[in-house]
Formats: structure tokens, C-alpha cells, sequence
């Protein structure tokens, strides 16, 4: 069932690429078979593969349950909430709290998860930004 | 022996105190990885990728650095199956079936030398066999046109999914995505926006190397989140390693195994569609039937069947390299990551690079022996300490490799849509190996997808729009074949093959 869910959406991917590969606007610079065509193919491919999906499905693989799903759902929130905080929090902040809720949620003692978190921030940020001299973002304290 | 001259001089360029010390620490870290469950070598190297990107070492520089984290991990996915019976990386599944009985009967410091030897005969030979062979195919790939050119990009993803493939059809969605990817940005040859949909932040494409982290690294995460209760059970296994050197009478005795899986490996590692994990298997089955017809002590710890593997293992590694440098296109996983490292440089791989920076391609090689010496010094009376890497548990280790990919891709341009657009990917990545979807294949479209549309686009402006340009030499013709043969073999051998390799594992873990 799952690979035919993923057929659907595949399908669905295929038929909006190649619509939008058709909108694609004419250029004064236009070659042979302009910005288009190559994009439609890959497009007409992939609706071909979706349909194999639909037609001939793998078994199903073993989705985590609900609460695992949730378990994962959490940690991405966490990473899109470290992509957004980052220019604001600065970079030790955001790693600190981002690797203390990973390591907590991997199954480390709330302890050890402060501490991983303290001392993965304190490491990384001597590591590449005093020791390598990379660009980190630089929050209100200044780190 | 205008190799050997070239080879001189790419020693000459190779050893500065820097780069020596790169590759130093290329190998150590490599080695860390490889050995790490969970962090193979394609991991390795991706997250690596946009730090040695922002730190701005020149090209040759960071070239030895990734080239030594890539062998690295290499030498290092031996370490985990000895000791724990888990391999560290797909590779070294073969290496489980001997290694770990070897370490259970007290002979792990053995096993791990020997397997160690073993490595550095596999790789050093491939590294000779790539500095003869690439040249050669260079002058093949000098008579390529366009037309051909799209042909051997169409071998690389129709092989891509391997011979072990199970459903080519997801390998070649895979590849589509990729491609599809590719293909968001302003268009080179016309200069109109494709796919972006007045997204600034599109206009330039999607950095690979993103996509690349986010694949890779942060899906493995996720993955690690989904079987949190199944891991870290193994802290207490790990063996007493005992004495660290291999007698020399087995190793002796070892001499005609490292020689044979050496051929074997390098010859999977260059044909497109085998690769290293192919190679090790290939070299094991191999070995055991003409060393041990009738499986008296296959399996149960017989120093050859250690051998074999990881002499064929590293050995295809090298080999791998043999189509990477010299036609641009990889022929497994690794490879496409080591060609993501060649592209992020500028550098891009194929005939040119070989007639217009020799420089580089020299130097990258004479790289790689300094490597293999690293990692052998490094490897046999380290092994110990590379060992303890395997007590750091996961719940510090994960968000470690979580960070690292934040800030490698933070680096590359300050951009917290960069870093939204890799959570994205990490999610993809989840999904698609939830779905058993291969990653590589996407990897390689977002790499090779805009040079494969412009060499199509180029046949086709010189044949005035007529499509049978495409198989109008018969180079081109047997390209084609070639692809079409790719793609349908696994389809007839491809679940029965990877059904062995399953059963040769499960056959050793039953037998606990």
C-alpha cells in the first residue's frame, strides 16, 4: 500500500513537473530544443516509474508507530526551529538547546543531555569558529 | 613511463607540511567514521563536504584531505564487524562472516591487523592499477562527442542502482528526482528561470551540497530517533583485543588470498554498477571456493575469509576511482560524494582535467598512496583506540553529527533558507529510505543533471533537432547497449544475488 501511496504522489509530482516544465517562457536565446524538453522527459519518466509503483508494489516496509512518528515529527520541528532561530539566538544558543533536546531524546539522562548540549556548543564553536576561523552566526551575548 | 614521470611530480606537489598533516587527519577521522555503526563513508565524507568548502584550503589541499577520509572510512568499517559483528559500513558485511568468529576465539587483535594488511595491499594496488588504467581510458573518452557523452550519463544512473538492485523502477525514480532537482535555477543557455516560481533563493539551483547533508547525514538521525530501544546494547560485547599483531605465518599464508581479492575487487570497482560492496562479496565467495571447497572453516574464523573481503573491499574503492576521474562519472555511492567534493572545487572530472590540470589528477594520486601509508601506520597500532570510538554512545554522537551538517552548510552561505531547505532533505532522505528508494541515484541527478542536459542540448543543435544523432556512431550505439544491459540484468539476477548476500549474513548471526 505504502508504494502505491507513493505512486499517487509521484504521479501527481510528475504531471505538475511537466506542467510547469511547459510554462517555462520562450528566450531571444533559444537553441534547438529550448529549456523545456529535457525537463518534460524527466518528467514523463518519473510518471512511469510512479505507475510501476502502483501497478507492481514492493511489500509494505515497517512504519514506526505513532508515537515514534511523533518522536521523529518533534526533531524536525526542532531542526526548522534551529534554521529560523539561528540568525536571531546566535549559534552557541541554538545548538546548545538543539543538541541537548537530541541527546535527551536518544535516550540520555536529562544531565547528561544539559551537559551534552553545554559541551557540544562550547566544543563546536572553539573548534570552528576560534580554532578554524569559520563564520558562525553571532547572537545578542555576541556568540 | 610517462606514468611514472607524472606520478613524480604529483609526489613533488602532494608532500608540503599541510598536506601531509591533512591527510593525517583525514585518515584519523576517516578511520573514526568508518569505524562508527550508522556513519559509513558516504556519510563521512558528505558532512565533511561544506567544511572543508568554507574553510578555503586550495583544490589539492582539500582533495587530500577527503580522499583520506573517504580510504579512511574504508580501512575503519572493518573495525565494527570484528569486534561487534555489525558492520560498520555495507562493505564490510563480508567482513562480519570471518572476522567476528576470529574475535570471539580470542583472535580479534589478529583479525584486526590482518584485515588491516589486507586494506593496504587492496588499496595500494587499486591506487597502481588507477594511475595505468585512467590514462587509457582518457584516450577512449577523447572520442567522445556529445551524443556519447549523454549515452555514458545514462550508463551511470542506469547502473547506479547496481547489480544487487531489487526494484529498478525505484532506482529510476530516484534518478529522475535527482534530475528533476537539477533542473530548478535559470537555465544556462537561455537564461530563463526554470521552477522557481519567483523564489529568489531559487534562482541559482539548489546547492548540492545541501541536498547532499540532508540526505546523508541528517536522515540518519531521524533514522536513529525511529529505532532509539533497538541500539546501544552492545557496549558491553566488545572483546578484549588481545595480542595486535598478525603472526607473520599468516600473513604469509594470506599472500595468494590478498592477490585475488585485490583482482577481484579493483575489476567490480571499475565496472559501472558493482561496486565496493559487490567487490567484498565477490572476493569472499571466491576465496572460500578455492581455498575451502568444502566450508570446514569458512565462517567459523578462518583467517583468509578476512583476507579476502577487505582486500576486495578496498580494492574496489580504488577502482571505483578508475571512471570518476577519468570520464566524470562515478560508479558507486562513494564515488558520487567524492564527485560532489571534485565539483564544489570546480574541478570538473573527465579527459579534460587530465590534459588540462595533470597537476591535480597527479597529485590527487600520489594523495592517495601518502594516505594508505597514514592509514596503515595509523591503523595497526591504533586499532585500540579506534576501538573505544565504538563506546561513545549514540544519544552524544547523533546530535554531534546533527551540528556538524548545521554549521558545514551554514558556512557555505550564511543562509538559514539553506539550512530549511537541508531539513527538508534530511526529511526526504527519511522517507525514501523508509520506502527503500537508493539515495545515490538522486545524489548523482542533482550532480550530473545540468551537464547531461547540455551535452543533449549540444548533440542536438549540431544535428539541426534530429534525435537519431543520439545513436548515430556505433560508440554511441554501444554505449547504449551497455545501458540497457545495466538496466535489465538486475531485473532477472538482481533479488537473487542480494538474497545471497542476506543469507551469507544471516547464516553467521544465526549461528551466535
Amino acid at each position: 500500500m505504502s508504494d502505491r501511496i507513493m505512486g499517487g504522489i509521484g504521479l501527481a509530482l510528475s504531471l505538475f513537473y511537466i506542467w510547469a516544465a511547459t510554462i517555462i517562457p520562450e528566450s531571444f536565446m533559444a537553441d534547438v530544443i529550448g529549456p523545456s524538453t529535457f525537463p518534460i522527459i524527466i518528467g514523463v519518466l518519473m510518471a512511469v516509474c510512479s505507475l510501476v509503483f502502483i501497478a507492481r508494489p514492493d511489500p509494505d516496509p515497517v512504519w514506526p508507530p505513532l508515537n515514534r512518528l511523533a518522536e521523529i515529527g518533534f526533531a524536525i520541528l526542532v531542526c526548522f526551529l534551529y534554521a529560523q532561530l539561528i540568525d536571531e539566538l546566535g549559534f552557541a544558543i541554538c545548538t546548545a538547546l538543539a543538541s541537548g533536546y537530541l541527546c535527551w531524546r536518544l535516550g540520555g539522562t536529562p544531565v547528561t543531555a544539559v551537559l551534552t548540549g553545554l559541551g557540544l556548543a562550547a566544543g563546536l564553536y572553539l573548534i570552528f569558529k576560534t580554532i578554524l576561523g569559520l563564520s558562525l552566526a553571532a547572537g545578542p551575548l555576541g556568540f | 613511463m610517462d606514468t611514472l614521470a607524472n606520478l613524480a611530480d604529483g609526489f613533488a606537489i602532494a608532500i608540503t607540511f599541510q598536506n601531509l598533516g591533512l591527510a593525517l587527519i583525514g585518515a584519523f577521522l576517516g578511520t573514526m567514521m568508518g569505524a562508527l555503526p550508522g556513519l559509513g563513508p558516504a556519510n563521512g565524507v558528505a558532512i565533511l563536504i561544506p567544511i572543508s568548502f568554507s574553510l578555503g584550503f586550495g583544490p589539492l589541499s582539500s582533495l587530500i584531505l577527503m580522499t583520506a577520509v573517504y580510504y579512511g572510512a574504508m580501512y575503519g568499517g572493518r573495525i565494527s564487524s570484528i569486534l561487534l559483528n555489525i558492520p560498520g559500513d555495507e562493505p564490510a558485511m563480508m567482513t562480519c562472516l570471518d572476522g567476528y568468529p576470529m574475535a570471539r576465539k580470542g583472535m580479534a587483535g589478529e583479525a584486526l591487523s590482518l584485515s588491516g594488511i589486507a586494506s593496504f595491499v587492496g588499496s595500494i594496488f587499486a591506487t597502481i592499477g588507477l594511475a595505468v588504467l585512467a590514462p587509457q581510458l582518457v584516450k577512449i573518452a577523447l572520442l567522445f562527442g556529445p551524443a556519447e557523452y549523454f549515452a555514458l550519463f545514462t550508463i551511470a544512473f542506469a547502473t547506479l542502482g547496481g547489480v544487487a538492485s531489487a526494484n529498478q523502477a525505484k532506482a529510476a525514480f530516484a534518478a529522475m528526482l535527482g534530475l528533476g532537482i537539477a533542473m530548478i535555477g535559470v537555465d544556462t543557455q537561455t537564461g530563463v528561470e526554470r521552477f522557481t516560481f519567483g523564489e529568489m533563493h531559487l534562482m541559482d539551483g539548489i546547492d548540492f551540497l545541501v541536498a547532499i547533508v540532508g540526505l546523508f547525514a541528517l536522515s540518519e538521525v531521524f533514522i536513529f530517533l525511529e529505532h532509539r530501544s533497538t541500539g546501544g546494547a552492545d557496549e558491553g560485547k566488545l572483546k578484549n583485543i588481545g595480542r595486535m599483531m598478525a603472526p607473520w605465518s599468516m600473513i604469509r599464508a594470506c599472500i595468494p588470498t590478498f592477490t585475488r581479492g585485490t583482482v577481484i575487487g579493483f575489476l567490480a570497482g571499475v565496472l559501472p554498477g558493482a561496486g565496493a560492496s559487490l567487490g567484498s562479496f565477490l572476493a569472499y565467495t571466491a576465496e572460500r571456493q578455492i581455498a575451502d571447497p568444502q566450508g570446514r572453516t569458512f565462517g567459523k574464523g578462518d583467517p583468509r575469509g578476512v583476507a579476502a573481503p577487505e582486500a576486495g573491499n578496498n580494492a574496489a574503492a580504488g577502482g571505483a576511482l578508475v571512471p570518476m576521474l577519468a570520464l566524470g562519472v562515478p560508479g558507486s555511492g562513494t564515488t558520487a560524494v567524492l564527485l560532489a567534493v571534485l565539483l564544489s572545487l570546480n574541478i570538473t572530472p573527465g579527459p579534460l582535467l587530465f590534459a588540462q590540470q595533470p597537476d591535480v589528477v597527479w597529485g590527487l594520486i600520489a594523495a592517495l598512496f601518502i594516505a594508505n601509508v597514514m592509514l596503515l601506520i595509523l591503523n595497526i597500532p591504533l586499532v585500540g583506540l579506534f576501538s573505544r570510538v565504538l563506546l561513545v554512545p549514540i544519544h552524544i554522537l547523533m546530535p554531534l553529527v546533527a551540528m556538524v551538517s548545521f554549521i558545514g552548510v551554514y558556512g557555505i552561505s550564511g543562509s538559514s533558507f539553506d539550512l530549511t531547505m537541508m531539513v527538508c532533505f534530511g526529511i526526504l532522505g527519511w522517507l525514501l529510505r523508509k520506502m527503500s528508494v537508493p539515495l545515490v541515484p538522486v545524489i548523482l541527478g542533482i550532480l550530473l543533471g545540468n551537464e547531461m542536459e547540455v551535452n543533449l542540448r549540444r548533440a542536438m543543435t549540431l544535428s539541426d533537432g534530429d534525435w537519431l544523432t543520439l545513436v548515430g556512431s556505433p560508440l554511441a550505439v554501444a554505449l547504449w547497449l551497455i545501458a540497457i544491459v545495466g538496466f535489465v540484468a538486475p531485473m532477472v539476477f538482481g533479488a537473487r544475488l542480494k538474497r545471497k548476500m542476506a543469507e551469507e549474513h544471516d547464516e553467521v548471526a544465526a549461528g551466535d
